[in-house]
C-alpha cells in the first residue's frame, strides 16, 4: 500500500516539496541564493525567464504550482515583468497552501529579499515535514515516460522494456503519458489502430503530421547528433524506438500540457504548439518535456537514456533506464535500471518488472539516483495552445 | 515493437523481424564473419559499434530500408550486404537527419 500527501483537489502527492519560484529571469538568482540553502530538504527552484506575457507559461506555472507534489510556494518577482504573480498566487492560495510574494523592488534588493525567503522557508518547511500521509492506491499515480540521448540500443531494450511497464501500470488502473510527437514521426498508422476510437486515432494522426509539419518549417528534426553517434540514421528509425516506451494498452486520449487525464488509462500528450510556428522549437531539451507532464499531474518520470543523460528535475523524480549496457558501464552512479543487459540474454519482461517494482517503490519515497545526486533540473519557454477537440477524451 | 526470436548475445547482429533488411549490433563487430542470433552468419565488410546497423541483404539504391517490420528511410546508394548502414547511404523520408561529422560514424560509441 501507498501513502501520498492528500490536496485539497483530492489528488495525492509522492513528495512533499516546497517550491520556489522565479518569474521572471532578472529574479531567478535571488530566487536560487533563497532556495540553496534548503536543497537538500525537499525545495527545489523553478521559473519561467521572459518577461512577456503568455497563457501558456502562467497555465504551466499554475499547474506546477499546485501539483500533487508540491506543500508549499514562494514566488519570487522582480516587480515589473509582465508574468500575472497575482493570479498565480491566488490560484495557489486557493488550495489551501501556504504561500507568499517577496517582490524584489518593494523588499529592497537582493539581500534584503534573500534573509525574508530565508525566513519564509524556515518558517513553512517544520509543517510540511511534519504532514500526515493517507493510503494511496496504485491507480492514482500519474506516470510519464520521455527518453533522451537515444541511440540504436534504445528500441531495443530501454524503450519496449518501460512499454511493459506501462502496460502493468494501465492494467491496475493508473494513468500514464507519453508525449513527444516529433518522435512519432513514421508511427501514425500503427498507433492510431490502438486508439480508443477511430474519431480519437484521427487526431492522434493529425497531432503527429502537425509534428512533421512543424519541425519541417524548422528545418530540424527531434534528432540530436548523438543519435546518430550511436547508430540511429533517421527521425523515423528513432520514432519506432521511442514508440515502444507506449507499450501495447488501448490509447484513451489526447491531452495538450497542463491538461490532467480524466481517469486512468494510456494518454499521448501533444507536445507541439498549434497555429504558425512562432516560438521556436517547441521543446528545447529533455526537461521540457518532463515538465509538460508533471504539469498534467505526473508525479514521476520514466527517463529512457542510451547516449547517458544525467538530469533529474524539480518537483518530480526521474526514474532512470539505461538503454545502452557501454553506457551502465561508465555511468553505473546516475542510473536506476541496467536496461541493456538485454543485450546479453536477460529477458526483456525480468527488465519490464524490475521498472514497475521500482515505480512502486519510487512512488513510496525511495530516492532515484538522480534525486540522491541533487538533480533538479527545470525549464520552461514560450509556446501557445488551442483547446482540444472533443474526440481527444472520448468518454 | 520487440526483437523477435532467440535471445541476443552480445558481439551478435540482431534481426529484429524477419521483414528486416539490416541487422543491429549488440557490441562492436567485424570486419569479417559475424553471427546472427536466430541463426546465420554474415561478413562485414567494415567495423560497427553498439547499436549500428549492417545491410542483411543487397539493397538497392532507392528501396526502403526495413527495421522493426517498418521503413526507416531510403538507400541513397547501393549497399551491399554486410556494409554499414547509416547517414552516408540511408536517408530520411521526412526531415533530414542532423549530425556533427565528427561523431556520425560511431567512433566516441566503442
Amino acid at each position: 500500500m501507498l501513502e501520498g500527501y492528500l490536496r485539497s483537489d483530492g489528488r495525492k502527492g509522492i513528495r512533499n516539496h516546497l517550491a520556489v519560484v522565479y518569474l521572471v529571469e532578472c529574479a531567478h538568482h535571488v530566487a536560487r541564493e533563497i532556495a540553496y540553502p534548503f536543497r537538500e530538504e525537499g525545495v527545489h527552484l523553478i521559473g519561467f525567464p521572459g518577461c512577456f506575457p503568455n497563457d501558456y507559461a502562467q497555465r504551466m506555472m499554475e499547474s506546477l504550482c499546485t501539483h500533487p507534489n508540491v506543500g508549499a510556494v514562494l514566488l519570487v518577482s522582480l516587480g515589473c515583468e509582465s508574468f500575472n504573480r497575482f493570479k498565480l498566487e491566488k490560484a495557489v492560495a486557493e488550495t489551501g497552501r501556504p504561500v507568499a510574494t517577496l517582490v524584489i523592488q518593494r523588499e529592497g534588493g537582493t539581500r534584503k529579499t534573500m534573509e525574508r525567503g530565508h525566513r519564509w522557508i524556515r518558517d513553512t518547511l517544520p509543517m510540511l515535514q511534519q504532514a500526515q500521509k493517507v493510503p494511496m492506491e496504485v491507480s492514482e499515480l500519474v506516470i510519464g515516460t520521455v527518453c533522451g540521448g537515444s541511440d540504436g540500443t534504445s528500441g531495443i531494450t530501454g524503450n519496449p522494456a518501460v512499454g511493459l511497464a506501462f502496460d502493468r501500470l494501465v492494467l491496475a488502473g493508473a494513468t500514464c503519458i507519453f508525449e513527444e510527437t516529433g518522435e512519432l514521426i513514421g508511427c501514425e498508422a500503427v498507433m492510431s489502430a490502438r486508439a480508443k476510437t477511430p474519431e480519437l486515432g484521427r487526431e492522434l494522426a493529425a497531432s503527429v503530421e502537425k509534428a512533421a509539419a512543424y519541425y519541417a518549417t524548422l528545418g530540424f528534426g527531434s534528432f540530436a547528433a548523438g543519435n546518430a553517434e550511436g547508430g540511429l540514421s533517421t527521425i523515423e528509425e528513432k520514432s519506432m524506438g521511442a514508440y515502444a516506451k507506449s507499450g501495447s494498452s488501448q490509447i484513451s486520449g489526447l491531452i495538450k500540457p497542463g491538461e490532467v487525464p480524466p481517469r486512468g488509462g494510456l494518454y499521448l500528450m501533444d507536445v507541439v504548439p498549434d497555429g504558425e510556428v512562432r516560438f521556436g522549437f517547441p521543446n528545447i531539451s529533455d526537461n521540457a518535456e518532463i515538465v509538460e507532464m508533471m504539469a498534467s499531474g505526473a508525479h514521476m518520470t520514466l527517463f529512457v537514456t542510451a547516449r547517458g543523460s544525467v538530469v533529474g528535475s524539480a518537483l518530480g523524480p526521474v526514474i532512470k533506464v539505461c538503454a545502452n549496457p557501454e553506457t551502465y558501464a561508465r555511468m553505473a552512479g546516475d542510473m536506476d535500471v541496467n536496461a541493456g543487459r538485454v543485450l546479453s540474454g536477460t529477458a526483456l519482461a525480468e527488465v519490464g518488472n524490475e521498472i514497475f517494482d521500482l515505480t512502486l517503490k519510487v512512488a513510496a519515497g525511495r530516492q532515484t539516483a538522480s534525486e540522491a545526486l541533487g538533480h533538479a533540473e527545470f525549464i520552461l519557454t514560450y509556446k501557445s495552445f488551442e483547446p482540444a477537440g472533443p474526440a481527444c477524451l472520448p468518454t | 515493437m520487440r526483437p523477435e526470436g532467440s535471445k541476443p548475445l552480445a558481439g551478435m547482429l540482431l534481426r529484429l523481424t524477419q521483414a528486416d533488411n539490416v541487422l543491429v549490433a549488440t557490441g562492436p563487430a567485424g570486419p569479417g564473419i559475424v553471427a546472427i542470433n536466430g541463426g546465420g552468419e554474415i561478413v562485414l565488410s567494415e567495423s560497427v559499434t553498439l547499436g549500428h546497423k549492417v545491410a542483411a541483404q543487397d539493397i538497392p539504391a532507392g528501396a526502403k530500408i526495413l527495421k522493426y517490420g517498418v521503413s526507416i528511410g531510403s538507400a541513397t546508394q547501393d549497399i551491399p550486404a554486410g556494409a554499414h548502414v547509416h547517414v552516408h547511404n540511408l536517408r530520411s523520408d521526412y526531415t533530414p537527419t542532423n549530425i556533427l561529422e565528427e561523431t556520425a560514424k560511431g567512433a566516441g560509441n566503442a
